[in-house]
């Protein structure tokens, strides 16, 4: 992303996930490590931890939502990324990013783009808030 | 504030690739070397959440069935262990990482891992919240600061109320 293409007050939108599908959180588990039966197992969630089953790793609702960033600035452009999980996600949850530019400004010579962020589900519930910033391109 | 643990791991391609999949990142920078979008040395690149998955090479890791000890998943019953508390595990409530520099395979990484700051919320949908916050710094085989991830955990005296 150029600095000459962008301004404060622009947005970006991106559906990150359609329908969440269940192999998507098995997905997750298997490549973050983070084996939670919370996230995997439907049994335990309803019958031993009072869930009404599976839901997301938050983790997972973040690297979804990261995508969006990733998108704009380019993996290795971003230099900070961070995140509060305000409701949990569900299997069939769509999920809708929105990335709004909140500064442009140079760091260390550099010109930088701070953007808020904020992903709600196909209730309009939030589920994601927060901000991001990377390096634009000159 | 004192280290508490470190934990050593290699960033291989073939697991960010997993890991993009897994968040359903498609993007060739994550699985095609020099082919990515966006990406002016032609290497692969993590995504930004990637230093999470220091988790797989926790030897303490918790959530992760170890050699000999209990799990607490459904097995033949609901839950492998008995008398488990119903809410058994620490949700996720807040994570924050800043970047000194991408993560790119080919890294080892050593994560050293501090403990922040607790405090305590009453909460209608879950009754009192317990908050910890974790700091772990992402440092290279060179010694150089990659990255610091912020997490903060809570412990909720109830299952969250869907209402």
């Amino acid at each position: 992303m150029k600095a000459s293409e962008i301004s404060v007050g622009q947005t970006f939108e991106k559906v990150v996930v359609e329908d969440l599908k269940r192999t998507q959180l098995v997905m997750y588990s298997g490549a973050s490590g983070d084996y939670n039966p919370l996230h995997t197992d439907d049994l335990y969630c309803k019958e031993a931890a009072g869930y009404p089953g599976v839901f997301a790793h938050g983790m997972l609702t973040m690297g979804m939502t990261g995508t969006l960033v990733t998108d704009l600035f380019g993996a290795e452009n971003v230099r900070k990324y961070g995140v509060r999980f305000t409701n949990q996600v569900w299997p069939g949850d769509t999920l809708t990013a929105t990335a709004t530019v909140q500064d442009i400004r140079d760091e260390d010579g550099r010109p930088v783009a701070e953007i808020g962020i904020e992903t709600v589900n196909q209730d309009g519930k939030t589920v994601v808030l927060g901000s991001a910033t990377g390096l634009l391109e000159d | 504030m004192s280290d508490e643990k470190t934990v050593t791991f290699p960033v291989e391609g073939t697991h960010v690739m997993m890991f993009a999949r897994s968040i359903g990142d498609y993007n060739p920078a994550y699985h095609d070397p020099g082919k990515g979008e966006g990406n002016p040395v032609g290497a692969q690149v993590a995504p930004p959440t990637f230093p999470q998955a220091v988790a797989q090479f926790d030897p303490e890791y918790p959530l992760r069935i170890k050699d000999g000890e209990a799990w607490f998943g459904s097995g033949g019953s609901p839950s492998g262990i008995e008398g488990k508390p119903a809410t058994s595990g620490g949700l996720h409530a807040e994570q924050h990482f800043e970047y000194t520099r991408p993560v790119r395979p080919g890294d080892v990484l050593t994560a050293r891992y501090s403990q922040g700051e607790t405090w305590e919320k009453e909460s209608r949908r879950a009754g009192k919240l317990t908050f910890t916050e974790r700091l772990v710094d992402y440092y290279d085989q060179d010694g150089n600061h990659v990255c610091r991830a912020r997490g903060v955990g809570v412990r909720t005296e109830r299952p969250v109320d869907q209402g």
